[in-house]
């Protein structure tokens, strides 16, 4: 399976190239794509460079514009579509159909994947990005069971990719308004999720409160470990009980699943992580690429160092891993 | 301009569910959406049951359309709504772009419901050559992007119709996990259908008391009801067709007459008019700020 990281900066780049990434993404510097934040992705020179760093080493580059442009917004995601196809880059992960058509039409030699934005969780939506674009390959969202993964792979008209490791969202990715509920900034509309702008920490004798445009979040007690005030993972109140109603702060690891995920037929496993430090992407490229060699090498008899676990834990957010909605209990 | 009522997107007992729309056969909505859009395993009513519905409420004069699944995961689900697209009497309103494919092979027309993605005319005008000749604004959308939308749609003499979303409870996202069931500590899988004593749904609040969402099964919906009522003049002047009010247990009956009477100008469109948004109302996206805002 291709082990496809994240390149949230130049640096990062570096990172994922240098430990064994076959494939590094990137998104340009706005609201095109999914990871819009302040001073993360590229512009063109720096994409030129990453572009060419990548390639001098045999690893490919795609490029995301996977956000959903507004008529307002229209000729900058055109603009970066034009940019990408310039670049030659490896593929264009789009989730938007203007996007799509615009790129297929305007650039037939430009291959295309469906963003897990696209949120296309069945065969039947796949047929339909496929036989109106030609799309090659689609990011299944974080919300199937391995069985109902299996089933799709089972009929599905392109090649799959699907997520290993990295923040968990619960949501149906790029159905989700609960940021621009609560803040003006949704996924969809500018690439940001609960958006930097919005966020307040504050010590107060109740402890320490997170918010989010002025909605208290979460509030922690001394020794807790505080999280990012992601909509879906704070703590509310039902009816007299204060809990996670949706999800605790936890990551996504499927480390323990690759024979199972190979054998179904998933031709590559993402990383996510744009906005994380280099040091984050190299050492989780690094363990990725043993696990993925090791599970090549010998299917059968695959089994995740005890050391790849505790540190891709340690990685994680709330250092609490999880296989999530793979899971069919954890739903 | 029309007004529809949207999908229950709760799990109401059969009963009170048939009961809810006898009293809504009376009431001055031309477009009554049926049909489960949230979870599959909510069966009180079976697809002959729907049919049922769909031609009394045909036979009192209303146009009939049925909803289907926003979020499709399993071959079950794909097999209901492929048995439900086959239908050759009423509209399909898509939820997900499985049904976009099984009713654009089948050369249906239909209508696409707030789950699909539309921001801009390059997807307006691609779902129409699918066969799309309605189409539900997303809920994250306000004025200034459907002004944009709907020039262009005339520039491009698109012929469909415009609905938005103007009462209610927003629908905000799907998930993989069901938070009613986790609410009851119940597994997904065995979920004893817990749904269902919940009416309208459960209120989830910040620690500090605000009014945040409303968990329905594996939907979260906004904690306050979305209400664009003094909008309506602003409406009309875009050209919107259509107003969905998306039904509340209670009081249903109220809001559709207050509509009613706004859209047949009985009620003057009047600063003087603008009623009083409760504190449990929003409206902050239709001017393009937080959903939850109260823009008065």
């Amino acid at each position: 399976m291709e082990l496809v990281c994240p390149a949230g900066s130049f640096p990062a780049l570096k990172a994922a190239v240098d430990n064994g990434a076959d494939t590094v993404y990137f998104g340009f510097r706005d609201a095109t794509n999914a990871r819009h934040f302040k001073g993360l992705n590229f512009d063109r020179s720096r994409a030129e460079k990453g572009i060419s760093y990548a390639r001098s080493r045999g690893t490919k580059v795609y490029c995301a514009i996977n956000t959903y442009p507004q008529p307002s917004g229209w000729q900058a995601w055109q603009d970066a579509v034009d940019m990408a196809a310039d670049m030659q880059v490896d593929a264009l992960i789009a989730a938007d159909m203007g996007v799509l058509g615009y790129a297929a039409e305007r650039h037939p030699q430009l291959k295309l994947h469906l963003s897990v934005q696209g949120c296309a969780t069945n065969y039947e939506a796949l047929r339909y990005y496929q036989e109106q674009f030609g799309i090659q390959r689609a990011v299944l969202p974080r919300v199937l069971s391995l069985a109902q993964v299996e089933h799709v792979a089972s009929q599905s008209p392109v090649e799959l990719e699907v997520f290993a490791f990295g923040s968990l969202c619960i949501m149906a990715e790029g159905r989700c308004y609960l940021s621009s509920y609560l803040t003006d900034e949704s996924p969809n509309t500018c690439g940001a999720c609960s958006p930097a702008k919005a966020v307040r920490w504050e010590e107060t004798p109740q402890g320490l409160e997170s918010r989010l445009n002025g909605v208290l979040i979460d509030r922690y007690q001394e020794g807790e470990n505080a999280g990012y005030p992601t909509l879906c993972k704070g703590r509310f109140e039902v009816d007299g009980n204060i809990y996670h109603t949706m999800e605790e702060p936890t990551s996504l690891s499927t480390i323990d699943l690759i024979p199972e995920l190979q054998r179904i037929g998933i031709q590559a496993v993402k990383i996510e992580g744009r906005q994380r430090s280099p040091a984050y992407v190299a050492k989780v490229t690094q363990i990725w690429r043993e696990a993925l060699d090791q599970a090549k090498q010998n299917p059968d008899n695959y089994l995740p160092r005890q050391q790849w676990r505790s540190e891709l834990t340690n990685l994680s957010e709330g250092s609490t891993t999880t296989i999530g909605a793979y899971h069919r209990a954890w739903q | 301009m029309k007004i529809a009522l949207g999908p229950v997107l709760y799990f109401w007992p059969k009963r009170d569910l048939l009961n809810f729309y006898a009293e809504m056969a009376d009431q001055p909505v031309d477009i009554v959406y049926i049909g489960e859009t949230v979870c599959s395993k909510r069966r009180e009513m079976r697809f002959i049951d729907w049919i049922e519905l769909a031609d009394a409420l045909t036979n009192c004069g209303k146009e009939v359309v049925l909803s289907t699944l926003a979020l499709l995961e399993a071959e079950s689900e794909l097999k209901t709504l492929r048995r439900l697209c086959e239908n050759d009497r009423f509209r399909i309103e898509a939820n997900d772009i499985a049904a976009v494919q099984m009713l654009s092979k089948a050369g249906l027309p239909f209508v696409t419901g707030p789950a699909v993605n539309i921001y801009n005319i390059r997807v307006l005008q691609q779902l129409h050559k699918s066969g799309m000749r309605r189409w539900v604004m997303p809920v994250e959308l306000g004025a200034s992007t459907l002004e944009q939308l709907l020039k262009q749609a005339a520039e491009t003499d698109l012929d469909i119709e415009t609905e938005v979303f103007s009462w209610g409870r927003l629908p905000l996202a799907y998930a993989a996990r069901c938070f009613t069931a986790r609410y009851r500590n119940l597994p997904k899988d065995n979920c004893s259908f817990c749904c269902i004593e919940y009416p309208q749904g459960i209120q989830t609040r910040s620690q500090e008391g605000t009014e945040l969402f409303t968990m329905n099964g594996i939907q979260t919906l906004s904690g306050d009801i979305y209400n664009l009522e003094n909008e309506i003049p602003d409406m009309q002047n875009l050209g919107v067709d259509i107003l969905r009010l998306s039904p509340e247990r209670q009081g249903m009956e109220q809001i559709i007459q207050r509509f009613h009477q706004r859209i047949e100008g009985v009620t003057e469109s009047t600063d003087a008019n603008r009623i009083p948004l409760l504190d449990q109302n929003c409206n902050g996206y239709w001017y393009a700020q937080p959903g939850i805002d109260r823009v008065m």
